[in-house]
């Protein structure tokens, strides 16, 4: 009971830090790259504690809902984005036994429950009695439809080549020359995930140039800041499964292995920023052309060289 | 909000059809949730109108159905300003309309007022009003080679091209004071004399923007999605141009081949090889291509107006003007190339201080009416790439 105890507060501390960390990273390495300095100021020493200072802002500013809005809705939506990534996290081994839950299903679990979390835009973007919101929320919700089914089949590719569905099942059978073979499932799987995060090349849904943040528009003060956390619990938890699924998770030389996992996680954390800083936004209809005359395509390539690698 | 406020409107106009969507729908009573069309407000306060122009879209689904710019949020009356003002004044006014292009909207004035008086500018005063003019092109077309960017999605360019404005910027203020609003035209010639050695800072200047624009052009121009998103989007037919009156650099993406640099020069261009930048496509990447060709034609013309003001001789840089300045009765039309298009002065005077009508013809009007032909049919996400293609600054449209 205690354990039990114990890995749910280290979730939960990890859930509350890792994305700071990653905000404090976009914040800085962004700049760096647009020559300017990023934060300077806050906490310091080259401004670390700023997004406390955001969220410490964020917490006293005036909880606003709009009168046309369906409050109870617009209420719960930012929990419902936030709280599916928490759930997920607690299923992702980061080292040999160093996990919340180790479930059978856990690879099946982890894909059903990040699902739900796209749910909290469309809600958003439905309450919020806001015409820009409630094209996002259409944006949001075609978009999930299109990118799930790559993302579920270069998931299954590896499932199949590990021949389990736990993810730590998937970790202790990965060999390094998983690497190349399962390289365009990794590569699918990520584009995917990137695009169920809307961040960009895929942020159509909330482009703030032209439909100004779309389901968020009408949020303020902590409920936006709990949808700009579940942003990037979502990069997390996506370079989290993209290192437990292709990367090999803890496998490493040297290292102890639950460090290479987060050195593995922030490698990626850095290249969905990185894409942000280099990248112009994708129009709607690109973004659908892109996922099934694209990425699908290529998935069911990943899964018919698994199944034959598989058998041979 | 938005649903209410068209509540109200609706009540004038009877025809407009006016859906509420989402939660909202419970705010327009009587009405069912269909597939009519959705009214779509954008702007006045929007990020990609650039201040406070305002297009009413009629939506169908993503597709837009009609479009209407409608402007004015930002009307100074400046035309009437500029009949109370004597002359000097009017450099001011007239210089804030198009407040990215704050020096050539002084060069129209100055030269109408100097062509009623008949009066010979200083040779020394012509060289540094033709490089003050393409610095002012160039500070100009930095703005929206970031912005555009920015309009699309990628957010560094904006960044660059802000450092490559303060380079330029810093030789423009230690010129004449300003950032923005240079006030650097006088009657009769320039404010002040050229500072010591601030011909060779500015040879560094623009070689430090020449040397640093391929970190821009590499960022977007071959940039895959920046092509998709650009190419083929918001076509401008030469006809409707004409129609129109569209004219700059979103005129020549279309083909229409006309500078007033080369084919009608004022101040020193006619002494100068103006390359003038044209594109036959028409579409957004083409008006884009052409701001980024013409950036770098405005350096090189900029070198070419520092190497020759190096070679002359000592001299005056303006004339010295009577107390009161008066022009004479008479009419004159004097129009230049601004870094947005043709920007025109019609001065009236009947012989007082100040004039009898000084009519303004500003680029960025002529250039947004023409919205109303090009958005109908393109999807909602385009309307932020066509829109910020047509390159326009608000106070140029309501004046």
């Amino acid at each position: 009971m205690l354990e039990i105890a114990l890995r749910l507060v280290v979730i939960i501390g990890a859930f509350l830090l890792l994305p700071l960390i990653v905000g404090q990273l976009e914040h800085k390495a962004m700049a760096h790259m647009q020559s300017r300095l990023g934060p300077m100021y806050a906490g310091g020493f080259h401004g670390w504690a700023q997004l406390i200072a955001d969220g410490v802002k964020f917490v006293q500013k005036e909880d606003v809902i709009p009168a046309a809005a369906d409050r109870a809705v617009f209420k719960i939506a930012p929990a419902v984005a936030l709280v599916p990534y928490l759930i997920v996290m607690i299923v992702i081994p980061v080292g040999p036994g160093l996990y919340g839950v180790d479930l059978d299903a856990g690879l099946f679990f982890v894909l059903a429950v990040m699902g739900v979390g796209v749910l909290g835009s469309i809600m958003a973007g439905w309450s919020s009695g806001n015409k820009y919101s409630v094209l996002g929320g259409m944006r949001s919700a075609a978009q999930l439809m299109s990118y799930e089914l790559p993302l579920v089949l270069a998931a299954s590719s590896v499932a199949m080549a590990a021949g389990t569905l736990s993810l730590t099942g998937i970790v202790e059978a990965w060999q390094w020359w998983w690497l190349p073979w399962q390289a365009i499932g990794a590569i699918v799987f990520f584009v995917a995930g990137l695009a169920e995060l809307r961040r960009p090349p895929f942020d159509m849904p909330i482009a703030e140039s032209e439909i100004i943040m779309g389901p968020m528009t009408e949020y303020t003060g902590i409920r936006f800041a709990l949808f700009m956390l579940a942003e990037y619990v979502g990069i997390v938890v996506l370079s989290a499964l993209t290192t437990v699924l292709f990367l090999g998770g803890w496998h490493g030389p040297w290292l102890p292995g639950p460090v290479w996992t987060l050195i593995k996680i922030f490698v990626l954390a850095f290249v969905v920023i990185w894409v942000r800083v280099s990248y112009p936004r994708m129009r709607e209809d690109q973004l659908q052309k892109l996922a099934w005359v694209g990425l699908v395509p290529l998935a069911l390539v990943q899964l018919a060289l698994t199944g034959v690698v598989k058998v041979l | 909000m938005i649903d209410r406020a068209w509540e109200h409107e609706s009540v004038s106009e009877p025809k407009e059809i006016v859906v509420g969507v989402g939660a909202g729908a419970s705010a327009v009573p009587g009405k069912e949730l269909a597939t009519e069309d959705m009214v779509l407000n954008i702007g006045p306060q929007h990020p990609s109108t650039h201040g406070v122009l305002r297009l009413r879209l009629a939506l169908d689904g993503e597709r837009i159905a009609t479009a209407e710019p409608i402007i004015g949020y930002m009307h100074r009356g400046a035309e009437k300003l500029f009949e109370v003002r004597d002359y000097r004044q009017i450099i001011v006014l007239a210089n804030r309309h198009d407040w990215l292009s704050a020096f050539a909207n002084e060069l129209g004035v100055v030269i109408a007022v100097e062509r009623m008086l008949g009066m010979e500018v200083p040779v020394r005063a012509v060289w540094a009003r033709t490089l003050l003019a393409e610095l002012n092109r160039v500070l100009n077309h930095l703005m929206f080679l970031g912005s555009y960017p920015l309009e699309l999605g990628a957010i560094t360019p904006v960044f660059y091209a802000f450092r490559e404005r303060e380079t330029i910027q810093a030789v423009m203020e230690e010129i004449s004071g300003g950032r923005m609003h240079y006030m650097f035209n006088r009657v009769g010639g320039l404010k002040e004399d050229l500072p010591l050695g601030w011909l060779e800072r500015t040879g560094r200047a623009v070689a430090d923007v020449r040397r640093r624009l391929p970190d821009i052009e590499n960022l977007i121009m071959g940039n895959e999605i920046f092509l998709a998103r650009t190419t083929g989007v918001g076509v401008l037919d030469r006809e409707t141009i004409l129609q129109y009156g569209v004219s700059g650099p979103i005129a020549r993406a279309s083909g229409v081949d006309l500078d007033l640099r080369r084919d009608e020069p004022y101040l020193a261009y006619g002494e100068l090889p103006v390359k003038v930048v044209t594109r036959s496509a028409g579409d957004c990447h083409a008006r884009f291509e052409v701001l980024h060709d013409q950036l770098k034609v405005s350096l090189d013309l900029a070198d070419a107006c520092l190497e020759r003001l190096r070679q002359l001789p000592p001299g005056p840089i303006n004339q010295r003007l009577p107390k009161i300045l008066k022009a004479p009765e008479g009419h004159t039309y004097a129009w230049t190339e601004s870094p947005l298009g043709l920007n025109g002065y019609y001065l009236v005077s009947r012989g007082e201080k100040t004039p009898w009508r000084l009519k303004l013809r500003s680029a960025s009007f002529n250039n947004v009416q023409v919205l109303r032909e090009m958005l109908p049919g393109n999807l909602l996400a385009d309307m932020v790439a066509i829109l910020g293609s047509m390159f326009f600054v608000v106070g140029d449209i309501d004046k």
